[in-house]
């Protein structure tokens, strides 16, 4: 395959995912952040980098061994 | 208006940085037609799988969707569990060898290897102008909900929105669309899935949403359960939101529309048709359709929430746009004990353009915008950041949707029309170029389409209108091409023409209960009135479908039937079986199908 799919998408989900933890932490104490009472971004943000890691494993995993 | 924080526009800008930086990637691997239109029959089974499902997950499904969910409530998972699954395991079992197997470019295409030329031109043309015009109809959507949420310029948000699915598809064609509506699918997934949880949260988990549901259902008049129970009032058409009755609904829904879309949409079937081997195109639909199947907990839950949650204290959503009760919204005539027992929630009411007010319908009812239930919601419990993630998922809906439909129309417009009667017999480069100027121009029509509808509303709903009258008998021709060798070219053809033809009568000599004369049917005199407009759909399907049938039938046993020796490939049982290339049991189409269903038939149990 000319570009596996995981790759970008791994990236991207890092990328947003770290973003939103960096600025849950940040802001986890304004006025407003939360609006439900959970700190969302934070913990939102974490569910993504973890998803974007996995994918990007998966992809580098399917390079090295050649599928 | 929301005031949309850096944080979110980051988040969406990151988004239009990957969408376009995957376009410029693939870019240098597009050498041929075959490439461009088709990316080459070299994708993976979980890509095109996954990809056939986004393409589908236009503005219709999150929005409307959400929308059907806090009319309907739970009954508006029919659109998956018996409106999608079904066709889909058949598709993927059935039909995809022929598709597959028959080596056609395209759908019309194998109308004319299986019948003739000008059962493939109507298809064609009808397909080519429907994928444009609503590929307009979904950036009109789009740029007009950006325009009342956040205040943004409809002409900038749909210029933008069209520009980045525009560069991504000329650049990687068929592929770049593919591989974007992966990351679509993922992008929708996680930006919706909080807003699930976070709005269950709020009202009490299932447990809760249910009794409040109970309130708003005694409100307008149905027992408790009417809904978040998805079969049980299905018996009478008057015990239902939806207003219509099983066998309108497994028949209409279930056989004539949901067959009729994902097994001959070239929308979709492209996508399989991409995969990489025979058993990957034929598992794509049936992969496709495990996510599916969940979707109603990510697009439907939060229509059913927003009708009766409660906003947070510190919500950022406009308050002006925050609906009173509904169950004093829904129901001004409701007793007084119901509607002060009912829940608040957040759909907005829909305001008349004119004075301003809130519109009520015959019975002095407030019409609630079910359109801005899943938006108000998202407005109202993400805080900046996740809003970021949540209003990206919204933009990526709507260009998963429109990117869908204009690969699917630069590749019929360029093998179906161009190459078939404008230039046949040229290089394969100038049809690679044709491709690129077919991209263009299917988006430029868009955004002219996206303006029609903006100045002359009713002009959209009647195109639509003819649009469901081509669809209907589809089917139809395609079962009995694939499984009657008998089925002749003309008898195709008058079935589709005939088809059509019943569907507009039959939907002219009818109207849903409480509507006026025009758009809504009606015009040729009423005969018969449904208890709502789905009903009406439905049974109008349902005409369409047989009066296509019988005619295909009867005029092909008066026609002459092309010998057997030219239909292999292309009907069952002049075909060999497909033999499945796995390593494991597992991965065999039937065993996934297997799968599939008895997992939609727990589901239907569950919430029966």
């Amino acid at each position: 395959m000319k570009l596996d799919v995981r790759m970008p998408i791994g990236l991207f989900f890092v990328l947003v995912g770290a973003l939103l933890t960096v600025y849950g932490a940040v802001t986890l104490h304004e006025p407003g952040a939360s609006p439900t009472g959970v700190p969302i971004d934070l913990v939102w943000g974490a569910v993504l980098l973890a998803f974007g890691i996995v994918m990007v494993t998966l992809a580098r995993r399917a390079r090295r061994l050649g599928v | 208006m929301t005031h949309v924080a850096g944080i979110d526009y980051a988040v969406m800008g990151l988004y239009s940085a990957f969408v376009l930086g995957i376009g410029v990637l693939l870019r240098r691997s597009v050498r041929t037609s075959e490439d461009f239109f088709l990316s080459g029959r070299a994708i993976p089974a979980w890509v095109t799988g996954l990809a056939f499902l986004s393409a589908n997950l236009g503005a219709q499904e999150v929005i409307g969707m959400g929308a059907s969910g806090a009319k309907y409530g739970i009954a508006t998972s029919h659109f998956y569990w018996i409106g999608a699954i079904p066709a889909m395991v058949f598709i993927g079992l059935f039909m995809m060898p022929f598709y597959y197997g028959s080596r056609a470019r395209s759908v019309p295409e194998y109308l004319k290897l299986r019948f003739d030329e000008k059962t493939r031109a109507l298809n064609a043309v009808s397909f080519a102008t429907m994928t444009v015009f609503s590929s307009g109809i979904s950036l009109y959507a789009m740029g007009k909900l950006l325009h009342l949420l956040l205040g943004w310029s409809f002409d900038a948000s749909i210029l933008v929105a069209a520009g980045v699915v525009l560069a991504y598809i000329f650049l990687g064609g068929l592929t770049s669309a593919i591989y974007n509506e992966v990351l679509q699918f993922f992008l929708i997934v996680f930006g919706f899935a909080p807003l699930v949880f976070l709005g269950l949260r709020a009202v009490g988990g299932w447990p809760g949403l249910s009794a409040r549901l109970a309130t708003v259902a005694a409100a307008n008049g149905y027992a408790p359960g009417a809904y978040t129970r998805s079969w049980a009032f299905m018996g009478h058409a008057a015990h239902n939101p939806v207003g219509v009755e099983w066998f309108g609904l497994v028949m209409g829904l279930g056989f004539v529309l949901s067959f009729g879309y994902w097994c001959t949409d070239f929308l979709v079937v492209q996508r399989a048709m991409a995969a990489n081997s025979m058993t990957a195109a034929r598992r794509t639909p049936l992969i496709a359709a495990l996510p599916k199947m969940l979707f109603p907990f990510l697009v439907i839950f939060p229509g059913m929430i927003a009708l009766v949650v409660t906003p947070p204290a510190t919500s950022r959503a406009p308050s002006a746009q925050v609906a009173p009760a509904p169950g004093a919204a829904v129901t001004v005539t409701a007793t007084a004990t119901a509607a002060a027992a009912a829940p608040a929630g957040v759909v907005p009411p829909k305001l008349d353009p004119r004075t301003g007010a809130p519109l009520r319908d015959a019975r002095g009812r407030v019409v609630l915008d079910y359109d801005l239930a899943t938006p108000m919601l998202l407005l109202n419990f993400f805080p900046a950041g996740l809003l970021g993630l949540g209003l990206t998922a919204l933009l990526a809906s709507f260009m998963s949707g429109m990117a869908g439909n204009v690969t699917a129309f630069n590749t019929v417009w360029t093998y179906d029309l161009y190459q078939s009667y404008v230039r046949p017999g040229a290089p394969d480069a100038h049809y690679l170029a044709m491709g690129r100027i077919a991209t263009v121009a299917g988006i430029a029509i868009s955004i002219a389409a996206a303006y029609v509808a903006a100045s002359f509303n009713n002009i959209m709903d009647f195109l639509q209108l003819v649009f469901a009258f081509v669809n209907a008998p589809l089917f139809a021709t395609f079962a009995l091409g694939m499984f009657w060798k008998r089925a002749t070219g003309h008898g195709a053809f008058a079935g589709l023409v005939a088809g059509t033809l019943a569907a507009a009568v039959h939907h002219g000599l009818s109207l849903p209960a409480g509507a006026s004369v025009g758009v809504k049917g009606g015009y040729l005199g009423v005969l018969a009135t449904f208890p709502s407009e789905l009903a009406q759909t439905f049974w109008t399907a349902i005409v369409a479908w047989v009066t296509c049938f019988l005619v295909t039938i009867l005029v092909s046993l008066a026609t002459r039937p092309r010998p057997e020796a030219e239909l292999g490939g292309l009907v069952y049982g002049l075909t060999e079986k497909p033999r499945d290339a796995v390593a494991h049991w597992y991965e065999r189409p039937v065993a996934l199908a297997a799968v599939v269903l008895g997992l939609t038939v727990l589901l239907n149990v569950v919430f029966f």
